[in-house]
C-alpha cells in the first residue's frame, strides 16, 4: 500500500523550496549574470571606467593562440587527474574494505590531506620537488635524472598533477569506502560460495554495483579539475614553464587577478562555464545510461 | 573570520575608550605587504610617529603579498572603504598612475598640506620611477633595492677564480670554471628572471625596453627588446643552459635558497637578498655590480630600482590628508632614513640619508650594502635607464618570463623567443591603453 502525502497548502512546496533557492540564486545565478554582463565590459582595474565594447572581449580572446593552448593543456590536465585520482582512490578503497587490524587509523590518515587548503597543498609538493633542495627531487637527480620542472614541461605538468590527484584522492576514497560498505555482503559472499574469484567478484559485481558512487565522483572530479585547481597550479608552478601547465581556470584567475583585465576574463570564466555545463549535460545523457540505481 | 571582525571591532572599541572626549585623533590606515624583521620596522615606524605628535594616529596592516595588498586595495577602493595609505611595489606603478581619481598624488599632497617638500632632495634613480615626465612625484618610494650579482667567494677561491667577474663573459669562464671544479648543477643563475634579463639588462646596457623613454612618457609605449644585443645575451644562457653552466633559477626569489646552500657560487638577484643571505650562508660571500658585455658603448649605464612606495588613495577628507603629509616628513628625517638603510638594508631614499651614511662610515664595514647605491648612481640616467612604466606589468613579467623559458626549454629560438615576448607584451600594452585614458 502506497502513502501520497498531500499538501493543501498551496505555499507550503515553495517555502519549503525556498532556502535552496535562494543559496542558488545568491551564490551561483547572481554571480554568474555578474560575470555574463561583466565580460561584455572593458573596464580598468579601480572601476573607475567602464565601458560596453559588445564582443570584443571574446573576439581577442578567441585570436590568442594561447588560449586554444589552455584548452589542450585543460583536456591533458584534467583527464590524467580524473582518471588517477578516481582510479586511485577506488584501489585504496577496495583495500580499507577488508577486514584489516588498523582500518580505523588507515582510514583517518586517508582522509587527512583533504583538510589541506590546495595553495598550502601546492606549496608542500613545490618544496618536496623543488629541483636542489626537494626532499624527492635529489633522490631523482641522484639517478641520473635531469628532474627539472622550471624549465621542463613534461616535469611541471607531472607536478601539478601529482599535486592536484593527492589533493582529491581523500574525497574520492571516502565516497569510495561508503560505497563499497553499502554493498549488501550477502550478494558478494553468494558468489565466492559460486566460485568467483576476487578480481571477478569485483569486475562483476562491485564494480556495477558501485557505479552510482563512481558516477556521482566522475562528475563532481572533473568539476573540481575545471575549477579548484588554480590554487596549486599557482603555488607549484605559476602556469609555467611557458605557458605549459596553464588551464583555463589559471588563466581566468591570472589574466583577472595578476592581470586586472576583468572583461578578458570574465568572458574566459562564461567559456569555461558554458564547456563545463555542456560537459555535465553529456555526463548525465550517455554515462548516467550505464548507472545501476 | 571571527577573529578578522573581532580584530578592527577591537580596535575601534579601545579607541573609543581611550580617546579623550576633547581631543580627537585622526587615524590613517596603512596597508603594507612587509613580513618578519620588515614588518617590525613598519610597526616601529608607525608607533615613532604616534608618539611624536597626537593628532594623528597612523595604523598599520599586512595584507599579504605584494600583489595580495594591491588587490585588496582595489577591492577596497570598489566597495568605497580603501585605507589611506597603500604600499604598492614597482610594477604596480603604472596601474595605480592611470587611476586618475582613486590616487592622490604626493606632490599634490604635500602642496595641499603645506608641508616642505623638496623633491630633489630625493635620489633621482629612485624617484624618477615614481614621477611624471614633469618630475612631480606621485608616489612616496618607501623600501628601494636594485639587482646585484651576489659571490660565494669560498667557492670561486676553491675553483681558481681569483678576481670577481665584472663582464658577461668573464662570468660565463668563471661559471666553467665552477662547473669543472665540482658545480655540475649550476655553473651561475639568477631569480626574477625578466627582471634581470631584460629589464636591469636594458638599463645597464643604456639600450630601449620600449619607446616613450620604457613608457614613463606615455602609455603608448611599443617594445624594443628584441634587439640583437638581447638576442645575442638569451642565446648565450641558452647555450650555457645545456650542460648546466647556467641554470635557470625562475620567475620569482624562490630558488634564491641556491645561492645560500652553496649550489650556485654566482647569482643575481635583489640586494635586499641582503639580510637572508646574512641569515644562511656559511660562507664569506659579497655582492658586485651586475656584469655586462664590454663592446656595449657606454655599458654599464645605470641600474633600475624595485621595491614599493607609499600609494595616497583618492577621496578622503583634507585633516585625513594632512596626517598623511606629516607622516612623509616623518618618514623623510634624514637621521631615520638613515637609520631605516642601516638597519634593514634597503636603499636611502634621500641624498642626504645616503651622504649621512657614507659620513658615518657605514660602507666600509658593509661594502655589500653599498653595491646597489653604486649601480643606481654609477652614471646619470638615461631615457633608457630611468626607469619603467608598462600598464599590466605583473602579468607582463610572467609572459616575458614564459618565453625566456620557452627559449631556455628548447622550445622556440632566442630571437624567436624575444619577437613573442615582444608582440604579446605589445597586445597587452594596447589593451591597457584603452582602459588607462
Amino acid at each position: 500500500m502506497e502513502k501520497s502525502i498531500v499538501f493543501n497548502n498551496r505555499l507550503l512546496p515553495y517555502m519549503l523550496l525556498l532556502p535552496q533557492l535562494v543559496i542558488t540564486v545568491v551564490f551561483f545565478y547572481w554571480p554568474a549574470s555578474q560575470a555574463i554582463w561583466q565580460s561584455f565590459l572593458r573596464e580598468d582595474a579601480f572601476g573607475l571606467v567602464s565601458e560596453f565594447v559588445g564582443l570584443e572581449n571574446y573576439q581577442a580572446l578567441f585570436a590568442q593562440p594561447e588560449y586554444y593552448r589552455s584548452m589542450l593543456t585543460t583536456v591533458i590536465f584534467s583527464t590524467l587527474v580524473a582518471a588517477l585520482s578516481l582510479s586511485i582512490a577506488l584501489l585504496f578503497a577496495t583495500q580499507a574494505d577488508k577486514n584489516l587490524k588498523a582500518a580505523p587509523a588507515y582510514k583517518t590518515l586517508m582522509i587527512w590531506p583533504y583538510a589541506v587548503a590546495p595553495a598550502v597543498a601546492g606549496v608542500l609538493w613545490f618544496f618536496m620537488f623543488q629541483p636542489s633542495l626537494g626532499m624527492l627531487a635529489r633522490p631523482l637527480r641522484g639517478m641520473g635524472l635531469d628532474w627539472n620542472p622550471l624549465l621542463n614541461e613534461n616535469h611541471a605538468m607531472m607536478l601539478v598533477v601529482m599535486a592536484s590527484v593527492w589533493k582529491q584522492i581523500s574525497y574520492n576514497f571516502l565516497f569510495f569506502l561508503a560505497g563499497l560498505q553499502s554493498i549488501p555482503k550477502s550478494v558478494i559472499e553468494a558468489s565466492a560460495i559460486d566460485g568467483a574469484r576476487p578480481v571477478r567478484r569485483f569486475w562483476t559485481i562491485i564494480f556495477p554495483l558501485l557505479s552510482p558512487t563512481t558516477f556521482f565522483l566522475l562528475v563532481v572530479n572533473v568539476v573540481y579539475v575545471f575549477f579548484d585547481t588554480f590554487g596549486i597550479i599557482d603555488a607549484v608552478t605559476g602556469g609555467g614553464p611557458a605557458g605549459a601547465t596553464t588551464t583555463m581556470v589559471y588563466k581566468v584567475y591570472a589574466d583577472g587577478r595578476l592581470g586586472g583585465d576583468l572583461g578578458g576574463s570574465a568572458a574566459q570564466s562564461v567559456v569555461l562555464m558554458v564547456i563545463v555545463i555542456a560537459l555535465t549535460a553529456i555526463q548525465f545523457r550517455y554515462v548516467e545510461r550505464k548507472v545501476q540505481y | 573570520m571571527a577573529f578578522r571582525q573581532f580584530g578592527p571591532a577591537a580596535a575601534v572599541t579601545a579607541a573609543l575608550a581611550f580617546a579623550t572626549p576633547a581631543h580627537a585623533v585622526t587615524e590613517i590606515q596603512w596597508w603594507h605587504a612587509m613580513t618578519g624583521g620588515n614588518n617590525d620596522i613598519v610597526n616601529k615606524l608607525a608607533e615613532e610617529f604616534n608618539a611624536s605628535q597626537s593628532d594623528y594616529k597612523v595604523v598599520p596592516s599586512y595584507k599579504g603579498s605584494y600583489p595580495d595588498t594591491m588587490n585588496a586595495g582595489i577591492a577596497a577602493f570598489r566597495a568605497g572603504n580603501a585605507p589611506h595609505i597603500m604600499q604598492v611595489f614597482e610594477v604596480g606603478t603604472a596601474t595605480m598612475m592611470s587611476a586618475t581619481g582613486a590616487i592622490k598624488p604626493v606632490y599634490q599632497l604635500m602642496k595641499d598640506a603645506g608641508e616642505p617638500f623638496d623633491p630633489k632632495a630625493y635620489l633621482p634613480t629612485i624617484t624618477g620611477y615614481y614621477s611624471t615626465s614633469k618630475g612631480e612625484m606621485l608616489s612616496f618610494p618607501f623600501n628601494s633595492s636594485s639587482m646585484v650579482m651576489w659571490i660565494n667567494k669560498d667557492e670561486l677561491k676553491k675553483a681558481g677564480v681569483t678576481e670577481i667577474p665584472k663582464t658577461w663573459p668573464e662570468v660565463f669562464d668563471a661559471a666553467k670554471k665552477l662547473k669543472a671544479a665540482g658545480h655540475a648543477t649550476c655553473g651561475f643563475s639568477n631569480a626574477w628572471a625578466s627582471w634581470a634579463h631584460i629589464e636591469q639588462f636594458s638599463a645597464w646596457h643604456n639600450v630601449p625596453i620600449g619607446t616613450k623613454a620604457n613608457g614613463l612618457d606615455g602609455f603608448d609605449t611599443e617594445l624594443k627588446f628584441n634587439s640583437p644585443l638581447h638576442v645575442r645575451h638569451l642565446q648565450n644562457l641558452v647555450d650555457l643552459q645545456k650542460d648546466k653552466t647556467y641554470d635557470y633559477g625562475g620567475r620569482t626569489s624562490t630558488n634564491e635558497a641556491r645561492f645560500g646552500s652553496g649550489e650556485c657560487a654566482i647569482f643575481l638577484t635583489s640586494s635586499g637578498y641582503y639580510a637572508t643571505a646574512k641569515g644562511t650562508a656559511k660562507f664569506d660571500f659579497t655582492s658586485a655590480p651586475m656584469p655586462y658585455y664590454p663592446d656595449v658603448a657606454g655599458a654599464p649605464q645605470n641600474s633600475i630600482i624595485g621595491g614599493a612606495s607609499l600609494w595616497v588613495m583618492g577621496g578622503k577628507k583634507p585633516e585625513e590628508y594632512k596626517g598623511v603629509a606629516k607622516f612623509f616628513t616623518f618618514l623623510s628625517d634624514t637621521n631615520r632614513q638613515a637609520k631605516l638603510h642601516q638597519e634593514s638594508g634597503y636603499l636611502p631614499i634621500t641624498k642626504a640619508a645616503y651622504e649621512k651614511s657614507i659620513k658615518d662610515g657605514f660602507y666600509e664595514k658593509n661594502p655589500t650594502l653599498q653595491t646597489p647605491l653604486k649601480e643606481l648612481t654609477n652614471k646619470e640616467p638615461t631615457e633608457n635607464s630611468r626607469g619603467l612604466r608598462f600598464g599590466n606589468m605583473v602579468q607582463m613579467r610572467d609572459l616575458w618570463s614564459e618565453e625566456i623559458e620557452a627559449a631556455l626549454g628548447g622550445k622556440k629560438s632566442a630571437k624567436e623567443a624575444l619577437d613573442a615576448a615582444v608582440s604579446r607584451g605589445n597586445a597587452m600594452l594596447r589593451t591597457f591603453e584603452k582602459t588607462a585614458k
